[in-house]
């Protein structure tokens, strides 16, 4: 699905290397995870395979279902099929949030060469979808994420996912700011997408978003690289002794 | 040149101007003799006058323009109407005369009297207009000349006056096409509201290449007045407007304004709040683009909180790109006395690109002691972060842009009452950003450099 070679991107102002040779590669239906310190690249990688601006890549590769990433604008990697749900989804005063979901779901079905959703079917479509994230019909009525609580916000992200019906979603640092009842909920919502043919990057400092997202994969980012992989018990090894020794043991510091 | 002469040449500039316009409507002839001689005496603006530093004044005040040839598709999208299906009493002005085949058949309704100025017979004005025409527009005169108000008085060649006594459902709509072969018309209307009455008065379009207007706006105790006015993409438009109101006790109005591309527009709103617990609120937003016609759009604002216990707003937006120029100059005078005035002012303005520009003039004048005024003036461009946020939906550019521009004036929209006025309102924006992305693609994808991405 993900195929991340030696990815080598940098600040475009100063040129502060961030990502120093990042390799990682993503199975259709897979879940992987991203743990590490803070400052270790994580949601910079998030922010240059979605064609974030402000970064340069220098050096390697980053290709979903063989296409290159890299070279396509942010929507084109939507249309793609890739999606990141934002650590701090934007707020948009003024534009309804069903305004923007349907925008973003007719644009994707053009890119795609597929005939526009009409107002009744995507209507009916957001209303199921958003009842299973128990997303109650006022708050698509209100702008986009204007309101929202921490909790709202990031339903709201996977409301859109579920609309958007992305084959690699990105999500990054989705935990943050949710106490535990919304972490299940988001982690229901991201379950009920899991499916064969999507695959998951996620982010977290934390290992308890990871009990209720089970990853098959675990990695540990730090300073710009993967140093090590496992499986789900890397998380809980980080989650009792913290990054340290494994920092020291990679020779990171 | 001397004090004198510079006196005397501004005098006979203005008098050129006066002398090249059509006959005006016979009626109230002493009060357009008065406002003659004002408007001599006053001179046409130059850059020297504090309030046309911004703007330069010249094509309004030139006595004659080549009559241009608009484009038959602008031209029809200028003049599309709002709430095209609601039915109104029309009144429709074509190159600045009457247009009875646009208009209403019966120019009367329920609580509301319609009557023409230019078919009003001298003698026979009634006493309310008597009352009202030109007295307004005096007013407004202090602190600030407004000259083009005073040529409206002094010329104009016809114009609507409205009574309202009742609650009116029907709105009133002023209808305004030019045909490009006419190159002026100046047109003056009056509009009485008695107590408790309440009227929505809607504008479209320009009755001239060079169109100049006055509204005179009388709102009586507890009566409430909506405006919406739509100056739609029109390369010829050169305008200058003037709408005067005046509150008493209880009374409430609201004007907004939603522009696009024009060459230049100067729309003065001078309010006057007269009686206590009056609420008057002007708002507008403009769309410009200076790519294929200059673009210099200048809203200027006088508010004076003359009573106790009175809000004024003053909300006012702008997207301007390709070197076009936004222009802002708003001001809230509260009287000695006027206590517990609560006057808010915002003006904003979101540039597409670094051509572009803002001129900001807010001002506050205070002499109570107990109000609450604030104004705030900001200048900024697209929001980087919102956009990749939309595009990594999917969302193109320059359609993420068109959302983000949309939500940058939401709460200038925000400010019209009426929720069906706000949506054909939304719709026509939508519209027009829509027109301009088909026709500026190409144009847009290499001026914002396109892949300017990682790579």
């Amino acid at each position: 699905m993900l195929d991340i070679r030696n990815l080598h991107a940098e600040l475009e102002e100063g040129g502060k290397q961030i990502l120093k040779g990042v390799n990682l590669t993503i199975e259709p239906g897979k879940v992987h995870a991203i743990m590490g310190p803070n400052g270790s690249g994580k949601s910079t990688l998030s922010y240059v395979l979605s064609g974030r601006d402000g970064y340069k890549v220098t050096q390697g590769s980053a290709t979903l279902l063989g296409e290159d990433l890299l070279e396509m604008e942010p929507e084109e990697r939507a249309a793609a099929g890739l999606f990141l749900a934002f650590q701090y989804p934007v707020e948009i005063p003024g534009v309804g949030n069903m305004t923007f979901l349907r925008t973003a779901v007719n644009a994707q079905r053009k890119a795609k060469g597929e005939p526009e959703l009409s107002a009744g079917d995507f209507l009916r479509e957001v209303r199921e979808k958003a009842k299973r994230l128990h997303i109650d019909a006022e708050m698509l009525k209100r702008p986009v994420n204007v309101g929202f609580s921490g909790g709202e916000k990031k339903r709201n992200e996977i409301l859109q996912m579920a609309m958007l019906e992305p084959r690699m979603c990105i999500l990054d640092e989705t935990d943050s700011g949710l106490d535990v009842d919304a972490m299940k909920l988001v982690s229901e919502g991201v379950n009920a997408l899991r499916s064969p043919d999507r695959s998951f990057l996620v982010i977290t400092h934390y290992q308890r978003l990871l009990d209720h997202i089970r990853p098959d994969v675990v990695h540990i980012m730090a300073d710009g690289r993967i140093i090590r992989t496992g499986g789900p018990e890397l998380a809980l090894e980080v989650e009792t002794n913290g990054y340290g020794d494994l920092l020291t043991a990679e020779g990171v510091r | 040149m001397g004090a004198l002469d510079r006196v005397a040449a501004r005098a006979a500039a203005a008098e050129a101007r006066l002398d090249a316009l059509a006959a005006p409507a016979p009626a109230f002839a002493a009060e357009r003799a008065e406002a003659r001689a004002r408007f001599l005496a006053m001179g046409l603006p130059g850059r020297r006058d504090e309030y046309w530093r911004f703007t330069d004044a010249a094509p309004l005040g030139a006595p004659t323009l080549k009559p241009t040839l608009k484009p038959a598709g602008q031209a029809a999208e200028a003049d599309a109407r709002l709430l095209a299906d609601r039915d109104s009493l029309t009144i429709a002005f074509t190159d600045g005369r009457f247009d009875p085949a646009l208009s209403s058949p019966d120019l009367a309704g329920q609580g509301i009297e319609v009557q023409r100025l230019a078919t009003l017979k001298p003698g026979a004005e009634p006493g309310w207009a008597k009352a009202l025409f030109g007295r307004l527009e005096l007013l407004a005169q202090t602190p600030v000349p407004r000259p083009f108000a005073t040529l409206a008085t002094a010329a104009a060649t016809d114009g609507v006056l409205l009574r309202v006594t009742g609650r009116v459902e029907r709105p009133v709509y002023l209808d305004y096409r030019h045909s490009g072969t006419v190159t002026d018309a100046v047109l003056h209307h009056l509009v009485q509201l008695e107590p408790g009455a309440e009227l929505t008065l809607l504008e479209t379009g320009s009755a001239a290449h060079r169109f100049v207007t006055l509204a005179e706006v009388d709102v009586a105790e507890g009566a409430r007045f909506h405006h919406v006015r739509l100056q739609g993409p029109d390369p010829d438009r050169l305008t200058a407007t003037a709408m005067v109101t005046r509150l008493a006790r209880g009374a409430t109005a609201k004007s907004f304004t939603l522009a696009a591309n024009g060459r230049l527009t100067r729309n003065e709103a001078v309010i006057e709040i007269a009686g206590d617990g009056a609420v008057a609120h002007v708002a507008g937003a403009a769309l410009g683009d200076g790519a294929d016609v200059p673009f210099l759009h200048d809203d200027t604002v006088f508010v004076t909180h003359g009573a106790v216990g009175c809000e004024s707003r003053q909300v006012f937006k702008k997207v301007l790109r390709n070197g076009a120029v936004g222009t802002f100059q708003g001001k809230i005078l509260v009287r000695s006395g006027a206590q517990k005035t609560d006057g808010y002012q915002i003006s904003q303005a979101l540039l597409l690109d670094d051509g572009s520009q803002f001129l900001g003039k807010p001002e506050l004048e205070i002499y109570a002691d107990d109000v609450k005024c604030s104004h705030g003036s900001t200048t900024g461009a697209i929001d980087e972060t919102a956009l990749f946020y939309l595009r990594s939906r999917g969302v193109p550019r320059e359609d993420a842009t068109a959302l983000l521009v949309l939500s940058f004036l939401a709460d200038a929209i925000a400010e019209v009452e009426e929720e069906a006025l706000r949506e054909a309102i939304v719709a026509r924006l939508e519209e027009w950003l829509s027109a301009h992305r088909t026709a500026h693609r190409t144009v847009d994808r290499t001026a914002l450099g396109g892949g300017a991405a990682q790579g």
